[in-house]
């Protein structure tokens, strides 16, 4: 078979392995007793996230007045952070579904933590709106069920409420996606177990055999779904972006918004994915699996989407200008240089100017420097809607209910303990389930293997 | 009530090994029984005479449903069932019922899908778990052949293709139905 192989092709999977020695390293962490690091990190994730369940029960009790939202200034830390959050959680879609039709292959070694982490992300995200409807728990209201009262319905053509669709639209086929191709690794883990183990598995692989059949429906279902995730995943940001662009805010009401916040959310997607992986790889020694490789391939990702997303900045502001609209040219004039200047600028310098230096190879091939350029973007991002969101809305028409708009210690509060969920769901999931797909790694083995392509490499 | 099968199964090391195994039991005219794997194998299926799967049909079917309930749903409210004015539109706003029929297409495409191919495949919480060999899902290319109520001078032709071939491991075994 490599007679074939192109040779400019660069081997996704390290190490000489065998098929053998893949399942031995990528079950491994789901077999032996958790490392000190990953010990530390858990129970830190857990304090994060108890502060956070403090944050909630002090919201619910005391209500939003506990925020410091005001009469100008509606949307502040919580819809921020929900963008931020479904932001991120586009990456995992995008790997698995678009890449998968495009053929990427190096898309095996990521899109299984990715999947994970789009599924925790939307969680987190979800926590947002859940808490700012005020009464949570009546937030079933949302979906159109016969009630008493009338039947009232809900307002299909409110943004809001195509959100409400689209985001569990978007979690349910993530997580069937998701599980579809979990089940052949969990049969993997379930042969190699005993006990209880075995009768834990047995039930996770849900009787999986690998017959031919099977795999030639797995192979089928894995591409409809990746049909059906890919036009579904720019939908949702799509949507998102519609809660703004279809209201009448100077700053929110542009046309730009859809394509421009589906780029950044695969943008901060992919910043949070390296992020993520980087720090798995060291954790669960997968040097062979998630190689430069890939962090280079994803950092190409990154530096498209970010110059889109530069673009799409100074679209906006060149519009703004040309559209003569007085309002809409102070609200941009506002975002730059007004009291919030310095998230403008932590914006433009973070989402802007850091992907750029990832033309040079040298910095897009480092660990090290991807680590770190990949937290200030992911900061960038969160500065974007930031700025989208409470700058627009901090200077409206009226000066006299200008206003200024900090977080209190309790929207700080849920959002740093969304990041306890997130790393609790995380490091949970990195001892279940393998982290790498298993029979996916397999089946590219003999196009991918260093063996095969005579390529051997000092690993960083 | 469960028969019991007698499988005769060869593992192997590689999977260009099995493909060449399948095409010398074709050309013997063995009937194999099936092929099991860690990994989709490619050039396998029609080797096995296996026909295209159907599962896309079953997503079409269902997606079509999907945006049917989502259209004619949203169209029965807004017109028939509580007719509202939301900012001076039209009773049947049609372009602003695009995303969520979208949403409702994908999202009963996807469950009916995924639940069919549980259905199908025989995948369930209390599915059998019983397997040919350990190895299967991990690094062993599976060739089974069903010798239930075969000679025993018979299934001999069965096991000398396998050892021919280059198994390297030939068992036989007697499992409930698979």
């Amino acid at each position: 078979m490599s007679s074939h192989v192109s040779s400019i092709r660069e081997p996704l999977v390290f190490g000489n392995k065998s098929y053998h020695d893949i399942t031995e390293d990528l079950v491994a962490a789901t077999e032996k007793s958790p490392g000190k690091l990953w010990l530390a990190m858990f129970i830190l994730a857990v304090i994060v996230l108890s502060f956070g369940v403090f944050a909630v029960t002090w919201t619910v009790y005391y209500g939003i007045g506990s925020w410091n939202l005001n009469r100008t200034i509606g949307w502040g830390w919580d819809i921020t952070n929900f963008v931020w959050w479904i932001g991120i959680g586009h990456a995992g879609t995008l790997i698995s579904a678009i890449l998968l039709l495009f053929r990427q292959r190096w898309r095996t070694g990521v899109n299984r933590a990715a999947e994970a982490m789009t599924i925790f992300a939307v969680m987190c995200a979800a926590m947002f709106p859940l808490i700012h409807v005020g009464r949570a728990w009546d937030v079933f209201f949302f979906f159109p069920y016969p009630n008493t009262r009338g039947p009232l319905w809900p307002n299909f053509v409110s943004p809001l409420l195509w959100d409400v669709f689209a985001i569990s639209t978007y979690f349910t086929i993530s997580v069937l996606f998701w599980y579809t191709g979990l089940v052949p690794d969990f049969a993997t883990i379930r042969d190699r177990a005993t006990g209880f183990r075995k009768k834990i598995y047995s039930m996770l692989s849900f009787g999986w055999k690998g017959s031919a059949k099977n795999w030639q429906r797995f192979e089928s279902i894995s591409l409809v779904l990746a049909g059906l995730a890919t036009p579904l995943v720019l939908s949702v940001h799509t949507i998102v972006s519609f809660d703004f662009a279809t209201s009448v805010i100077p700053g929110w009401h542009t046309t730009i918004f859809p394509p421009y916040f589906v780029a950044g959310a695969v943008f901060s997607g992919f910043a949070m994915v390296l992020t993520l992986m980087l720090i798995t790889r060291k954790i669960l020694h997968l040097e062979d699996y998630i190689t430069v490789n890939h962090i280079e391939s994803m950092n190409k990702v990154i530096l498209v989407t970010g110059s889109i997303v530069g673009v799409a900045y100074i679209t906006e502001l060149a519009i703004a200008w040309y559209s003569g609209y007085v309002y809409e040219q102070f609200a941009f004039l506002n975002r730059a240089t007004g009291i919030y200047w310095w998230s403008y600028f932590g914006m433009m310098s973070c989402n802007v100017i850091i992907p750029q230096l990832f033309w040079s190879k040298k910095l897009r091939t480092s660990v090290f420097w991807t680590f770190f350029l990949s937290i200030w973007i992911n900061i960038g991002m969160w500065f974007e809607r930031f700025v989208i969101i409470s700058t627009s809305i901090a200077r409206d028409y009226l000066p006299s209910s200008w206003s200024y708009y900090i977080p209190t210690w309790v929207e700080i509060g849920i959002y740093i303990g969304t990041f306890g969920l997130f790393f609790v769901l995380f490091l949970g999931f990195t001892r279940v389930a393998p982290v790498v797909a298993i029979a996916e790694v397999k089946s590219i083995l003999k196009e991918y293997g260093d063996q095969y392509l005579d390529k051997k490499q000092e690993n960083i | 009530m469960k028969t019991k099968k007698n499988i005769v199964f060869g593992l192997y090391d590689d999977e260009q090994d099995l493909l060449k195994a399948v095409k010398v039991s074709n050309e013997r005219g063995l009937k194999i029984y099936d092929v099991y794997s860690p990994f989709p194998i490619h050039g396998l299926d029609p080797l096995l005479g296996l026909k295209e799967s159907r599962l896309h049909i079953v997503g079409f079917i269902f997606g079509t449903l999907g945006a049917m309930t989502a259209f004619f749903f949203m169209s029965w409210i807004f017109k028939i069932d509580w007719p509202n004015v939301f900012g001076g539109k039209a009773f049947l706003p049609t372009p602003a019922f695009i995303p969520i029929t979208f949403e409702l297409t994908v999202l009963f495409a996807g469950i009916g899908m995924v639940v069919t191919y549980f259905i199908v495949n025989g995948l369930s919480m209390k599915a059998e778990t019983e397997v040919l060999h350990d190895r299967i899902s991990d690094d062993k290319f599976c060739l089974a052949y069903d010798v239930t109520g075969t000679a025993f001078e018979h299934t001999n032709a069965y096991e000398s293709l396998l050892n021919d071939t280059g198994a390297t491991f030939v068992s036989s075994k007697e499992m409930s139905d698979l």
